[in-house]
């Protein structure tokens, strides 16, 4: 059977949860091989068998730490005349996007970016995306060379398949623009304890109606009652209430969990853009007329203040 | 010694417009005004003040687009930039991100750069990866995503917050950067600075002053196709609710309706 290769996002050995999704997206194509590079590679193989990997590639070498994207772009090129796939999956992180585009163009293939769900095709792996602020849901295909495909985190379920996954040393040889972009320094990002925001199954979201950086402790005490990541709208972010990282939207992340509770948001289309293929759309504003209620399968017109809280109690004393 | 700054600048469609597709699935240009991508305004504006902290700098702004992309040029124009390129082609119509990309190397090789600056991402098609195209093609380090840039003594500096962590970089001249929303308001067009732009040259380029053939590039020359395009279907109606003290339970209800509790 024809082998897929797919780019594993992993921090120190743990396998973050879009590279799960993808295996359950390559399986559909094809056998998947998968890719680890850097401090840790090696440590992936054994949920990645778990989730239907054959094989696992590993390098390691300090350029994949010290300069930027090039080396991996380097690695990503030597496992495909390594493995000569039907298909190259990588996640749709900033970083991922950057590695796909760098390397369609290096082997002569088209790609298709932030896909939503993959099936096999007639003529090769077919990509769902939706465009223009998710109004519209387009298929699309790669038609020169090996397709190169970027899926956004939550477009498939992660399902357990064990494989072999043999894990084995890829050579890479890095070229002259692999050291051209120096990383003088690297602060990891403070861990809250709660859900990866692109990752979660349940985002609870604040903006400007929050009205205050304090106020924020309001919308996290409901997401800790749902054990939800908290998001932010760029408003509430510009103000400085809450940190960008936690920005959902066309410039922050996109989100696509079951459940997403927006507080204080109007729903301006760049907000819009990064959270209306979430499942179930929850909102609170006391603006019955503000655009988000368009989108919303339960809004309640009223008061954040008195809602939000209202809620958090009724959750837990559900749960308790 | 004189700084060469490309800004690409892409002309789209008004987001709070009416998007859509046309017949031949690519971008329905007719009844949607255009503009320039507000994600670009910072890469205008970040150029503009690399300029300033230089000796002597000359900032060219460039667009591969249809005729009202000018539009675009204008405006970052106004905005302070010195020269414009406006590359314009029949055959550019429906052309993919790896054939705009080899298009904006070519037209940034044959302008002259030290430094290329973009925006994060366009606002239309998204993708955020021309800026590392591009960086691939010419040969030059790419210094992408950047919340904070300088450049100083031929060597750009800058601060990337990633989804894990926050990185400080630093590359050598020549090198392609992208700056983020992050980077800092964009100015708004003075008064003189819309009269200046009246006078300032822009230049017209097509494929064959780039030396590409028609056949690498629209739709034709595409590496990836969209088979089908479907309006998605309006959301039906939700149950929205006024609080009247007793909104908080009444969601926990829906909530726990849906098993999210
Ligand atoms: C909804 C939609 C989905 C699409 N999906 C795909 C796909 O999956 N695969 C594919 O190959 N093509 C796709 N396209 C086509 C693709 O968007 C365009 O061909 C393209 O020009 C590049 O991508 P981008 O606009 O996303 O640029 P980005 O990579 O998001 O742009 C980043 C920066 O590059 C610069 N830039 C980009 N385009 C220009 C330009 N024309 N002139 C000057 N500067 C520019 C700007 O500084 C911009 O901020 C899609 C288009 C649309 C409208
Ligand atoms: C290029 C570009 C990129 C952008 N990217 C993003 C992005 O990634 N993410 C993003 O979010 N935005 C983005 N924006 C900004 C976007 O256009 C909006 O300005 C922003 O989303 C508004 O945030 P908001 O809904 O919190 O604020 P507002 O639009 O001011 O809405 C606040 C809402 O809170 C309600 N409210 C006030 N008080 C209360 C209360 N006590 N109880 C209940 N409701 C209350 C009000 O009725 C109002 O509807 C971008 C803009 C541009 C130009």
């Amino acid at each position: 059977m024809a082998e897929v290769l797919v780019y594993v996002d992993h921090v120190d050995g743990a396998v973050r949860k879009p590279t799960l999704e993808l295996l359950t997206l390559a399986r559909r194509v094809g056998e998947p091989v998968a890719l680890a590079l850097g401090a840790g590679a090696a440590e992936t193989a054994s949920v990645l068998a778990e989730h239907g990997a054959v094989k696992v590639l590993t390098a390691d070498a300090p350029e994949f730490a010290d300069y930027l994207v090039v080396p991996k772009v380097d690695a990503l090129q030597a496992a495909v005349e390594a493995v000569s796939p039907v298909a190259v999956l990588v996640p749709s992180s900033a970083e991922g996007k950057e590695i796909a585009a760098r390397l369609a163009v290096r082997i002569g293939s088209g790609i298709v970016t932030d896909a939503v769900d993959l099936e096999a095709g007639e003529q090769g792996p077919v990509a769902t995306q939706s465009a223009f602020a998710a109004s519209f849901t387009t298929k699309s295909r790669v038609t020169r060379g090996v397709p190169v495909i970027t899926v956004k985190p939550n477009s498939a379920p992660v399902e357990a398949a064990p494989a072999a996954g043999v894990v084995e040393t890829l050579p890479v040889g890095f070229s002259a623009q692999a050291t051209g972009t120096k990383v003088l320094s690297r602060t990891p990002r403070e861990s809250t304890g709660r859900p990866e925001l692109t990752e979660a199954a349940i985002v609870v979201s604040g903006g400007r109606g929050v009205n205050g950086a304090e106020n924020f402790a309001i919308i996290e005490a409901l997401a800790d009652s749902l054990g939800a990541a908290v998001g932010a709208s760029r408003a509430a972010v510009d103000a400085g209430w809450y940190p960008h990282s936690n920005q959902v939207g066309q410039t922050g992340k996109s989100v696509s969990p079951q459940l997403y509770i927006a507080s204080g948001i109007s729903g301006a289309i760049q907000h819009r853009a990064g959270m209306q293929t979430s499942k179930t759309i929850v909102a609170i504003n006391k603006d019955a007329e503000a655009p988000i209620f368009d989108l919303v399968d339960y809004g309640v017109v009223g008061d954040l203040f008195q809602v939000v809280p209202q809620l958090t109690d009724e959750v837990n004393t559900r749960k308790g | 010694m004189s700084l060469r700054i490309v800004v690409c600048v892409k002309y789209v469609p008004d987001a709070t417009g009416d998007r859509h597709f046309a017949d031949d699935l690519t971008l329905d240009r007719e009844d949607v005004d255009g503009l320039l991508s507000e994600l670009d305004e910072y890469a205008v504006e970040q150029a503009l003040q690399i300029a300033d902290g230089a000796d002597d700098a000359e900032i060219t702004v460039l667009t591969v687009g249809p005729e009202d992309a000018r539009d675009a040029l204008r405006k970052a124009l106004s905005m302070g930039a010195d020269r414009a390129v406006h590359v314009e082609d029949d055959d550019l119509h429906g052309t993919d991100v790896i054939g705009t990309s080899l298009v904006l190397a070519r037209a940034i090789e044959k302008a002259g750069y030290d430094l290329v600056i973009s925006g994060m991402a366009s606002t239309d098609g998204t993708m955020g990866v021309v800026p590392a195209l591009l960086a691939e093609r010419l040969g030059v380090p790419q210094v992408t995503l950047l919340s904070e840039v300088s450049v100083e003594g031929g060597v750009v500096r800058g601060r990337r917050d990633g989804d894990s962590a926050s990185e400080q970089l630093e590359a050598s001249l020549p090198a392609v950067v992208s700056v983020t929303d992050q980077s800092g308001e964009a100015r708004y067009p003075s008064f003189k600075g819309i009269m200046a732009a009246k006078k300032k040259p822009v230049e017209s380029w097509d494929l064959e002053d780039l030396e590409i053939e028609a056949d690498e590039v629209g739709l034709a020359g595409a590496w990836s196709a969209v088979d089908s395009a479907a309006q998605r279907p309006a959301r039906s109606a939700g149950t929205i609710v006024k609080d009247e003290g007793e909104g908080g339970r009444q969601l926990a209800e829906f909530l726990a309706g849906q098993k999210f509790i």
